[in-house]
């Protein structure tokens, strides 16, 4: 897998909390066999009833990096939301925290969760939308978001961000390497084993 | 010296594979569920890197999600939902996992029918492609919902990569009031803690509360974890655990049993476990409890007040607002009058038969009020067979209510079950998210089977202890 350290691009602000994965993909999009062609429907129901939406505001239509609140991604453990994300062109997602499921989705689609404290969020938000489109640097490596004129400190959790960073992403192969491990487990546990003591 | 782990770390060090070069844990998962939404991709996945199931036999598949519960004949009229049917039966086929399919008298909800089949036990390690997997918790198992890419982890290895959360213990003690369900416990504690506060933890729910619920009560405690924002809830097995257990089709038996017994309650946390945070709360302060906004904390008992915006932190004031508009109710109003358009009792939460029993001992003798739409929707065709034999169908049937087949339905509206436009729903599921159930600006209000019961009779929102008296 390829190493994930800097992503660029420029901003979407969506600063608001608690975003579910519902509103990022309505369920009536899950009714298919593959992801393709699902990135065109991020936050459909959102978008037709928000004409300000900045998914489909001309000045952040190009963004890759999206900004958000608190909470990000909760609810549904739907893959269908980072995937239409990703399939939208976010490359990247700055919030001020993410529900696990979701931020795990991400990080075995390649796609870096970053945390920042709410306040620099805000600004980050108001500095987008005055002045798009706003080049934004998610880097992992030095751990900050930087915006041209600061470099903001931002968090991760390191197993995520060195698996990102290492291109140590791919956890199935991971997984699939200690096969012998994954038969001496199973062979100590009571349940598969008759509960004999 | 006695172990001073609580349950969850007992489990989580026992299905320890190793430690991966990202640091996290390789958990093995001892029990996977499957259905028909997330899982044809994880196939495709395996199917790219020519990769097989690796435990066939510790995978159980069922459909539930797309299911229409009305005109089940195949194939469905919606050809999607159809087209992942046809993939669902094909990728077990091949890849040699059981399918418990809609002419299979098992079939019902994943969270439904892993119990009930006693494939649900303590101790298991448990994961399946739904948010919703915490409801397996209830056994004293660790439930994991995982994403598409984690359901092709299970499937070919067996394990995920895991890292290791904190456990929060959240007692209830002293005694619910009258008309006060499993329902409204977990609404409240997520009222409380809040939709974020479970993220980094596992919840331990304990305290004389739950020792007193049935298995099916504890379900639906477990089963909201995820929406406090916890990937998972457990509660400790006891007695009652071990007796729902006893002659499942896929519990142990005979001298096995007895073994599985003694070793599920050793399990236990005991006293003095250690947690890394612990919080209390009293049952006498919670009152039967419905949802005013987009999100399952937003909450308030049925005989108060929506609260003010001003009450709020000023950084949450903007969501609530939001919430209010969406909803359009005003702060400060009483819940109680509330208009709803249509009562849905289903889900994964809230769908087993004493739901249903309870259900409908509040609808006997009235009827839906006309200007509501009514549907109970069974958590499994074993369910639906059993609520028949005892004639509850009957009862729902009598007062208006529609009487379906099993599936997910209306929770989240994958299947033709859907809110039209503006509709105000009285709902026993787990999501009042914008949208959820099926209209983009449809209203959810989520509140207990009872309290759906009681206000498809009234047409409002309404305190079910006034059919209690």
């Amino acid at each position: 897998m390829s190493k994930v350290q800097q992503v660029s691009g420029s901003g979407i602000p969506l600063f608001l909390d608690d975003i579910d994965t519902d509103r990022i993909i309505p369920a009536r999009y899950l009714r298919c066999v593959t992801f393709d062609g699902i990135g065109q429907y991020a936050f459909e129901d959102d978008r037709k009833q928000d004409p300000n939406h900045p998914f489909d505001d001309a000045k952040f239509k190009a963004g890759s990096i999206l900004v958000s609140g608190r909470n990000f991604g909760c609810g549904s453990s739907r893959e269908h939301a980072p995937q239409s994300l990703m399939r939208w062109g976010v490359k990247a997602v700055v919030a001020e925290s993410f529900a696990e499921i979701f931020f795990g989705n991400c990080t075995s689609l390649g796609i870096p969760c970053v945390t920042l404290p709410r306040a620099e969020l805000a600004k980050l938000c108001e500095q987008i939308k005055s002045n798009p489109p706003k080049l934004l640097t998610v880097d992992l490596v030095a751990q900050v978001v930087s915006t041209g004129n600061e470099s903001i400190p931002s968090q991760m959790p390191e197993s995520a961000r060195s698996a990102l960073t290492s291109g140590n992403w791919d956890f199935l192969a991971q997984l699939l390497d200690n096969k012998d491990a994954i038969r001496a487990t199973a062979g100590k546990l009571p349940y598969l084993n008759g509960f004999k003591s | 010296m006695s172990d001073t782990r609580n349950l969850f770390n007992k489990v989580w060090d026992l299905h320890t594979v190793g430690t991966l070069p990202s640091g996290q844990t390789q958990l093995f998962i001892g029990q996977h569920l499957i259905h028909e939404v997330t899982s044809p991709q994880a196939f495709e996945m395996l199917r790219d890197r020519k990769l097989k199931v690796m435990f066939p036999e510790r995978t159980l598949a069922t459909v539930d999600h797309i299911i229409p519960t009305d005109n089940q004949a195949r194939p469905f009229l919606d050809v999607l939902a159809e087209e992942m049917m046809s993939a669902i039966e094909k990728n077990c086929r091949e890849f040699g996992v059981t399918l418990l399919n809609i002419d299979d008298k098992r079939q019902g909800i994943v969270h439904v029918v892993g119990p009930e089949q006693g494939l649900t036990q303590p101790g298991i390690t448990l994961a399946c492609g739904d948010s919703h997997t915490s409801t397996h918790g209830a056994f004293g198992c660790i439930a994991f919902g995982i994403g598409t890419s984690q359901v092709a982890h299970v499937l070919a290895t067996q394990t995920l990569a895991m890292n290791r959360p904190k456990v929060r213990r959240i007692e209830v003690n002293g005694t619910l009031g009258t008309g006060v369900y499993a329902k409204d416990v977990v609404l409240y504690i997520i009222q409380k803690l809040g939709v974020e506060g479970g993220v980094g933890y596992a919840y331990e729910f304990a305290g004389d509360v739950f020792d007193r619920m049935s298995m099916e009560e504890r379900m639906t405690v477990c089963n909201m974890s995820i929406e406090g924002g916890a990937r998972c809830g457990y509660i400790n097995p006891d007695q009652t655990t071990v007796d729902y257990l006893r002659g499942r089709p896929l519990s142990p038996t005979g001298a096995a049993f007895d073994a599985a017994a003694k070793w599920w309650l050793s399990l236990a946390s005991a006293p003095g476990a250690q947690y890394d945070d612990v919080v209390k709360y009293n049952a006498a302060d919670i009152e039967p409890t419905v949802t005013w906004g987009i999100n399952p904390g937003q909450s308030v008992g049925v005989s108060e007040k929506l609260p003010t915006v001003a009450s709020f932190p000023a950084r949450d004031q903007v969501g609530v607002r939001e919430a209010l508009d969406f909803m359009e109710l005003k702060e400060g109003q009483p819940i109680a009058g509330l208009k709803i358009d249509v009562a849905f009792i289903g889900s994964c939460t809230n769908s087993r038969i004493s739901d249903l029993r309870e259900a409908a001992s509040i609808v006997k003798g009235h009827k839906v009020s006309s200007a509501v739409r009514a549907l109970v929707v069974p958590g499994s065709q074993l369910v639906r067979e059993q609520a028949e034999k005892e004639g509850l169908n009957k009862i729902f049937e009598e007062a208006g209510f529609e009487w379906r087949e099993a599936g997910c339905s209306m929770c989240l509206a994958m299947n033709p079950d859907k809110l039209k436009g503006r509709e105000v729903c009285a709902s026993s599921s787990n999501r009042n998210f914008k949208g959820r159930q099926g209209s983009p600006t449809g209203r959810t209000l989520l509140m207990s089977p009872a309290m759906v019961a009681a206000a498809a009779i009234r047409g409002a929102v309404t305190d079910v202890r006034q059919f209690k008296a």
